[in-house]
């Protein structure tokens, strides 16, 4: 390669730039519903499905316990520090709570996962374009969406739900020791006021968001794999930016479900 | 192996459309970002023939076979597999024509993640209705044909360049099907390996008469199937007399720049003025 083509800056239209966006996002939008439509079509592929479940969600379990631990005790210490300027510290495990199992469990189990399953995926299916894989199983009259993305969403939707309860329960145990340890609260007032805080809406919502990002994450990951152009050079790029867009799309769509979800729960 | 000279037999009879041929291409165009690789090209292998197709890299050669497999679809033109018009397929309907014709990729395209077994097993486990041991009788006996039956258990990153293309034969045979595709079978390995692989193709085509698009850039490889016949009672590969012709039809397509250069047999191409073409096969 010339020395030159290291500079060399393609210039696009910003009509042509917004013609490419727009095409990828219905090639996604295509991509996420054909990976439900096949739920309904034989062959369902249910070991393929429990073969992903194991890497996602056991895969995933100890870094997603590990990171809601340590936020839910940060939060208590944080909210502790704001809490005793008005005398109110007992209250610590009703925000530890309310913030973990409402909005930090989903979102860090979400990101946790995304950064590690949304990369994994695009990278193993963009190697498996790039050796043809893809076209040998097409050429062998299987559906790789069918074989491929399917299981994987349903695998990463149903164990994220699970790890979504699993960190939560991690979280509040995180802030009890902050809390009984750190700030001598005691141990049964915390998880009587943290239990008793909660409500329908705060647990519906809480575990309404996994799904969601379960399937963010799963969609976009199968979606830049089985996008990748460019060899090994592009598989490196796809798992990149199915990282990044998969992290930004959880952050981004949790303000409109909560938002949605307040409004339709009346909290 | 030195090159062999073309035989100089009578002419086939190529050229007319019919509802013989198992592809056929009519003035088929396709372009990548702008960039046309294939221009108006036709051609047909008629059942039973074996064609081969060469061409510089880049060339669009392996566009040919994706497109005849539905892999990719015509920007313009028509091309008819088994008798039907692939055109305007969906991916659902090519399912069940991709089920009679068996490709053999590049660079073998085999699933890394599973054992030779499962890669060559593949088609019929998807089927779902063959038994567990009509599965395992089959898979035996296509690693059999390909004499790789003691890699059975091994995951293709232990396997040789060349084992792998064998499996990949294997996986395309598994099915007997109607067409097979070779692209590039012999491309990047030793000449030793090359014609263990040629054989292997000389022996599929004279067994089973299995019509067959060979596309290659080594003309060595076209030409030894030209002038050889697989022997059934020695089990080997053999030179076929001078004059005579092989009990398998034999032909030659040459692209340039995406179109036809040259479409005929090795007579035709053996007397061909084109300057282009004898410096292409001296």
């Amino acid at each position: 390669m010339a020395e030159d083509d290291f500079l060399t800056i393609e210039l696009v239209s910003p009509l042509e730039f917004a013609k490419k966006k727009i095409a990828s996002l219905q090639e996604y939008s295509l991509l996420a519903a054909q990976s439900v439509a096949n739920l309904f079509r034989r062959p369902l592929y249910v070991a393929d499905t429990v073969q992903q479940a194991d890497l996602i969600g056991f895969g995933s379990l100890p870094i997603v316990l590990a990171s809601v631990f340590f936020t839910g005790a940060a939060l208590a210490l944080n909210s502790a520090t704001t809490l005793s300027r008005f005398g109110a510290e007992t209250v610590v495990g009703q925000l530890v709570s309310v913030g973990i199992v409402r909005e930090l469990g989903p979102v860090l189990a979400g990101l946790v996962v995304a950064g590690r399953n949304a990369s994994g995926m695009a990278s193993e299916l963009g190697s498996m374009i790039v050796t043809e894989q893809i076209d040998a199983m097409r050429a062998l009259g299987t559906d790789p969406t069918k074989k491929l993305v399917t299981p994987r969403v349903v695998a990463t939707v149903v164990m994220l739900f699970f790890l979504t309860i699993l960190g939560d329960f991690m979280g509040l145990l995180g802030g009890s020791f902050v809390a009984s340890l750190l700030l001598g609260l005691d141990s049964h007032e915390y998880w009587s006021n943290a239990w008793q805080t909660l409500v329908y809406s705060d647990v519906f919502m809480g575990l309404s968001k996994p799904l969601v990002f379960g399937f963010i994450v799963a969609t976009v990951g199968c979606y830049y794999g089985l996008s990748t152009k460019g060899g090994t050079q592009g598989v490196g790029r796809s798992t990149t930016e199915a990282v990044v867009a998969a992290m930004i799309l959880i952050i981004v769509v949790d303000v409109f479900v909560t938002r949605f979800l307040m409004v339709v729960l009346g909290s | 192996m030195a090159t062999p000279s073309l035989p100089a037999e009578a002419p086939l009879a190529t050229g007319q459309s019919g509802a013989n041929d198992v592809i056929a291409f009519e003035d088929v165009s396709i372009a990548f970002e702008d960039k046309a690789v294939l221009e108006g090209i036709s051609f047909r292998l008629p059942r039973g023939e074996t064609k081969a197709l060469f061409g510089v890299a880049g060339s669009g050669k392996s566009t040919v076979l994706k497109l005849a497999l539905g892999l990719l679809k015509p920007d313009s033109g028509r091309i008819r597999v088994l008798g039907q018009d692939i055109s305007g397929m969906s991916e659902e309907e090519l399912f069940e024509l991709r089920s009679k014709v068996g490709i053999v990729f590049q660079e073998s395209a085999l699933f890394d993640s599973l054992t030779v077994r499962e890669n060559v097993a593949f088609r019929l486990t998807e089927e779902g209705d063959i038994s567990e041991d009509e599965i395992e009788k089959r898979v035996r006996e296509a690693l059999s044909f390909v004499e790789l039956k003691h890699t059975v258990d091994l995951y293709p990153a232990e396997l040789s360049g060349g084992m792998r293309r064998r499996v990949a034969i294997a996986r395309a045979i598994i099915t007997q099907p109607e067409v097979l595709l070779y692209d590039s079978p012999t491309g990047g390995l030793d000449p030793v390996t090359s014609t263990t692989i040629v054989e292997l193709l000389v022996k599929q085509r004279d067994v089973s008469k299995t019509s067959s698009l060979l596309v290659t850039h080594r003309l060595q490889d076209a030409f030894i199937m030209a002038t050889h016949y697989f022997d059934r009672q020695t089990n080997q590969m053999q030179l076929l007399p001078k004059g005579a012709r092989g009990e398998v039809p034999m032909s030659f397509l040459i692209l340039r720049d995406g179109k036809i250069l040259f479409d005929g047999d090795a007579h035709q191409l053996a007397q061909t003025r084109d300057e282009y073409i004898r410096e292409y096969i001296s």
